[in-house]
């Protein structure tokens, strides 16, 4: 039987925080991309290595959360934004101060284009029972973030595990 | 003009087979650039006193997306334009600092024709420092069947990473 607070068991497997990308995918953040990797993939300098190759051009896959970082200001906003809120939302919820992201798979389905609307969504998969590590005592999730594009077709899914812990004390 | 498209396909690849290593000097533009370049903000990647003194650590390090986007450049310089990654998983160990070497090596695990007829390979690859693995990450990359295959026209049911 689960340990899990009700309020948190409610909301495995349920969609939480849609949204849609602060602009569209542009071609400058992608150069900017390619540049800092030395990414010579000429899908991504050469229009026509793109255009027999993708139909035109794409995204590096990998850029897929990109798209989604918030500004680190806006003018209707006061406080920074924070991606992957779920993770945010499990660390006070369980009062935990300490996190970090263990593992990440990513998953890559349609490609992404300049010009693309991407929308995400994020879903919590799993919540462990308190558990100690050398970092202290806390709990890991799973948490889905999924990306779709504007023709709702899925570009995308990241799965991130995360702990959530307190140094040295009862992990809640 | 014929564009340069040249990939390899799965028939000249082989489970066991090492991927050429890419060696990389990292310097403080590295880790900014990566960082800046994925739109993170936070400042343990960009501002070495925060990094020092308030995280502990013994300077600024590179990001997550900025290391996926080095395996996705390590491997496509592997396959050429024409392959298409299906999935990556990374699994942390430890962190990429200014003045680092990072080496990043790769071999193949495992090569297989899926149902639809898409070729893919496995590929198992390692970011290190100094011999210490600092990043893994499994990665699976469609490659074409033939010299006539094109992984990226496949759509729908026709696509299982």
């Amino acid at each position: 039987m689960s340990d899990l607070p009700p309020d948190v068991e409610a909301k495995i497997g349920v969609i939480q925080h849609e949204e849609e990308g602060g602009f569209p995918v542009e071609r400058g953040y992608i150069w900017t991309s390619c540049a800092s990797v030395e990414n010579g993939n000429p899908l991504f300098w050469d229009e026509a290595v793109a255009s027999e190759v993708t139909g035109g051009p794409i995204a590096p896959p990998t850029m897929l959360s990109v798209w989604f970082r918030p500004h680190h200001w806006s003018p209707d906003r006061t406080e920074p934004a924070l991606p992957l809120q779920v993770h945010f939302d499990l660390k006070e919820r369980f009062e935990l101060p300490e996190a970090v992201m263990t593992d990440n798979t990513i998953v890559f389905h349609e490609p992404v284009r300049p010009g693309d609307r991407i929308r995400s969504r994020q879903v919590l998969r799993s919540v462990s029972e308190p558990k100690t590590t050398k970092l202290g005592t806390g709990r890991f999730w799973v948490i889905d973030v999924e990306y779709l594009n504007q023709h709702d077709e899925l570009v995308g899914v990241e799965s991130y595990t995360g702990f959530g812990y307190r140094r040295g004390s009862d992990g809640g | 003009m014929v564009a340069d498209t040249d990939s390899i396909t799965l028939g000249g690849v082989s489970e066991g087979d090492e991927l050429p290593v890419l060696s990389y000097d990292v310097s403080a533009t590295t880790i900014v650039l990566g960082a800046l370049a994925s739109r993170d903000w936070r400042p343990m990647h960009h501002d070495y006193d925060f990094a020092v003194n308030r995280n502990g650590i013994r300077d600024i390090f590179m990001n997550t997306p900025n290391q996926a986007a080095w395996f996705e450049r390590y491997v496509t310089d592997w396959t050429g334009p024409k392959g298409r990654l299906g999935r990556m998983t990374f699994r942390m160990k430890g962190s990429v600092f200014p003045k680092d070497t990072m080496t990043i090596s790769g071999r193949v695990s495992g090569t297989e024709i899926d149902d639809t007829g898409c070729g893919w390979a496995d590929l198992d690859i390692e970011l290190s420092v100094d011999g210490d693995t600092k990043t893994s990450c499994q990665a699976r990359v469609a490659v074409p069947t033939s010299s006539d295959d094109n992984p990226w026209t496949r759509r729908g049911d026709h696509w299982q990473p």
